[in-house]
């Protein structure tokens, strides 16, 4: 094999590491931007992933899957919304609680069940796809990930460019602001999640009819955790933590496409590595005060 | 302030003369709104059992033949409670752990991974160090002990010099742990077991802990064994309950987590007090980690999955026991039962993952009544009660400043 061609494939494979990853940081950046520490995201992504195989194989149509595997997302995130902005408990208490359910729900059923393989189709662009190197990996993909291109538009518009997401970033750094000018704290940050739960959802959904066609024992293995030290890395800025998606994705390609290569890279540093890039971006961004000021507090009125 | 902090227990300003009946039954006596707490905890409990059966009616499993299985598997006889009680010591510890930097208002996720780095440790110690038996077993927990906190620690000095928050850097340490124990077992310099006769292949663990680092059984029961650790765990339990409402030090500790401005006000080294607790919860799963290495509950070699959620599970018993060393007893006896005769129930078509399920829906059973009374009682006039429910659920230390 070339070397061009073997570049190719690893490209390749770190562009399909990379959408689900993108798709869900999308999500998780609007959650965290309104002040909250989702760690959730990776009860989504695998919930979604085992609906949306479930109705793939039920319904024989894998685009209905991706759909249901949003809704699932979006019921997730509505549990989280309700149980931390609304009951008040602890963030990090029902993410670690969702994620636990999620994880033991979809282990039970998917060894009490059998699912038929389905996936949706590839979509490639004419011309595009002829480019050397590039050209397949970029424009030779499942067309859902081609949503990643105006879902990543439409929320930098809704965050930046909104009067929802003017008051969202508002809720995210100061929340006793925000509600003295009459902008609703805690429904804010659940229509956060909300969003966060769809695009984690259809990340999801997209690593399960999308690239694998079928779904296994805990099969998203923590990308939702790199999807949480994505947004750190990047520093709570959308074009940074999709810098940084890329880099942990292609990261997780090399880590298997080296070997057969006959390169020998430490596999667990590589593995460790988004982990320890996260930590090291908060080290060094704490101090420039770039994470939202509320990030993780509860608010409630009356108390500070 | 001293004076009350010298008193026996600031909730309970009561005089010394009081006879210890009466002060016991005045604690288990439920505050104001209390009862309703109980009610909806009861309900919830009752409905997560009713959701878990309804899910085994729907898969085709049978729940009471489930329920059969695991009463078999983990207290039907010597064999099961001798399991049980061993799989209970490690979640006590890690809960105790827990229970000890919710109390000044940190709140550790990463237990998973302290376990992990004790167990690494202790692993390193015992098999390098060449010491007389008992001796070494106790060098091998102090040193699981002092890993484990080292690794809380870290994110602890994180917090203190650049504010990154506790839940996030340890939740973040965890998976560093998992990959640091993983590449001490596959690199042969480190802690990979010496090569099986002439294949030369070695897995990823390490050589099995010298008999002299192992943990014994107490009793002579024809085959109900109970070992040494749980009377660890159990001493750590109710020592650190009496030193947090009993000491000058515990009551320091609660009122960092109930309040840390007014604890800085009144001189307390708020940062200092709530680091140093992070790194005890560090200490307390690091040494759960050592003794899940040197019981007989593994191998007795330091594997990638040595931890095998003890840590998650310690830390849903936390919230179960709603941060309470002492009711963490019982619960993590719950919890580990759970552990014990699920292995049971795989073994009978039933997954092992349908306790996983029940866990979480119990933790959701005990963590959401507190906090769903205080929606539905009146909101803003229910105020004072909500200082025990913000024990319960710790928020993060606001800064100080």
């Amino acid at each position: 094999m070339s070397a061009l061609d073997s570049t190719s494939t690893i490209l390749a494979s770190g562009v399909r590491l990379t959408v689900p990853l993108a798709l869900a940081a999308c999500g998780e950046y609007v959650a965290e931007r309104a002040g909250t520490m989702n760690i959730s995201v990776e009860a989504m992504m695998l919930g979604s992933a085992f609906t949306s195989v479930a109705t793939a194989s039920a319904t024989g149509s894998a685009t209905l899957g991706l759909v249901v595997g949003l809704l699932t997302g979006l019921v997730i995130g509505a549990v989280h919304g309700n149980l931390s902005h609304r009951a008040q408990i602890n963030t990090f208490v029902v993410g670690l609680v969702l994620n636990a359910l999620v994880l033991g729900l979809t282990s039970f059923l998917i060894t009490t069940q059998q699912f038929a393989s389905h996936q949706v189709d590839l979509l490639s662009v004419p011309l595009l796809r002829d480019i050397p190197v590039i050209g397949a990996p970029l424009f030779s993909v499942r067309w859902p990930a081609y949503l990643l291109i105006p879902l990543v538009g439409l929320t930098w518009w809704l965050v930046e460019r909104s009067r929802w997401g003017l008051e969202l970033r508002a809720v995210g750094e100061n929340p006793q602001a925000a509600d003295v000018t009459g902008v609703k704290v805690n429904l804010r940050r659940r229509q956060a999640l909300l969003w966060c739960g769809a695009l984690a959802g259809l990340g999801g959904a997209y690593l399960a009819v999308g690239e694998v066609g079928s779904f296994n024992q805990n099969m998203t293995a923590g990308r939702g955790y790199i999807v949480i030290a994505a947004v750190i890395f990047g520093a709570w800025r959308l074009g940074r933590t999709l810098l940084g998606c890329l880099v942990f994705g292609v990261s997780d390609a090399l880590r298997l496409a080296l070997p057969p290569l006959g390169i020998t890279l430490n596999a667990q540093l590589l593995v460790a590595a988004p982990y320890l890039l996260a930590l090291l971006a908060m080290l060094l961004f704490t101090t420039q005060h770039r994470e939202p000021a509320a990030l993780g507090r509860p608010f409630e009125r009356g108390s500070t | 302030m001293s004076a009350t902090a010298s008193g026996p227990d600031p909730r309970t300003t009561r005089s010394p003369a009081d006879d210890l009946g009466r002060r016991l039954l005045a604690r288990l006596r439920p505050g104001p709104g209390g009862w309703l707490t109980a009610g909806f905890t009861l309900v919830l409990v009752a409905a997560a059992l009713g959701v878990s059966a309804v899910l085994l009616m729907l898969t085709g499993a049978s729940p009471s033949a489930s329920v059969r299985e695991i009463w078999t598997g983990s207290l039907a006889n010597s064999t099961g409670w001798t399991t049980t009680l061993l799989n209970a010591a490690p979640l006590l510890l890690v809960a105790v752990g827990t229970c000890v930097c919710a109390a000044a208002g940190t709140f550790n996720i990463g237990q998973e991974g302290q376990v992990l780095i004790g167990g690494l440790a202790g692993a390193w110690v015992g098999l390098r160090l060449a010491m007389p038996g008992p001796m070494l077993v106790v060098v091998v927990l102090a040193a699981a002990a002092v890993g484990g906190g080292a690794w809380a620690a870290l994110s602890a000095l994180m917090y203190r010099f650049r504010r990154v928050n506790v839940a996030v850097s340890t939740l973040l340490m965890t998976f560093l742990a998992l990959q640091l124990v993983t590449f001490a077992v596959s690199t042969r310099w480190f802690l990979q077991e010496s090569a099986q006769g002439s294949s030369g292949i070695a897995d990823a663990q390490s050589n099995p802990l010298p008999a002299g680092a192992l943990l014994g059984g107490v009793g002579q029961y024809p085959s109900l064994q109970v070992n040494l650790g749980l009377f660890v765990a159990l001493a750590a339990a109710v020592g650190v309950a009496v030193v947090l409402t009993r000491s000058r030090w515990g009551f320091r500790v609660r009122m960092v987590g109930l309040n840390p401005r007014t604890a800085q006000h009144t001189g307390v080294r708020v940062a200092a007090l709530s680091g140093l607790t992070l790194t005890l919860s560090g200490a307390f799963a690091g040494l759960a980690g050592g003794l899940l290495l040197a019981s007989p509950v593994s191998t007795n070699r330091l594997q990638s999955g040595l931890s095998d959620n003890v840590g998650w599970d310690g830390l849903l018993v936390a919230l179960v026991a709603r941060n309470r060393p002492l009711v963490a007893i019982p619960v993590s006896f719950v919890f580990a039962v759970l552990r014990s005769g699920g292995d049971f129930l795989s073994a009978t078509g039933v997954p092992y993952y349908l306790v996983d399920i029940v866990k979480a829906l119990l933790v959701l059973a005990f963590v959401v009544p507190p906090l769903l009374v205080n929606l539905v009682s009146g909101r803003r006039g229910a105020r004072p009660s909500a200082a025990p429910a913000a024990s319960v659920v710790p928020t993060e230390v606001k800064a100080a400043a």
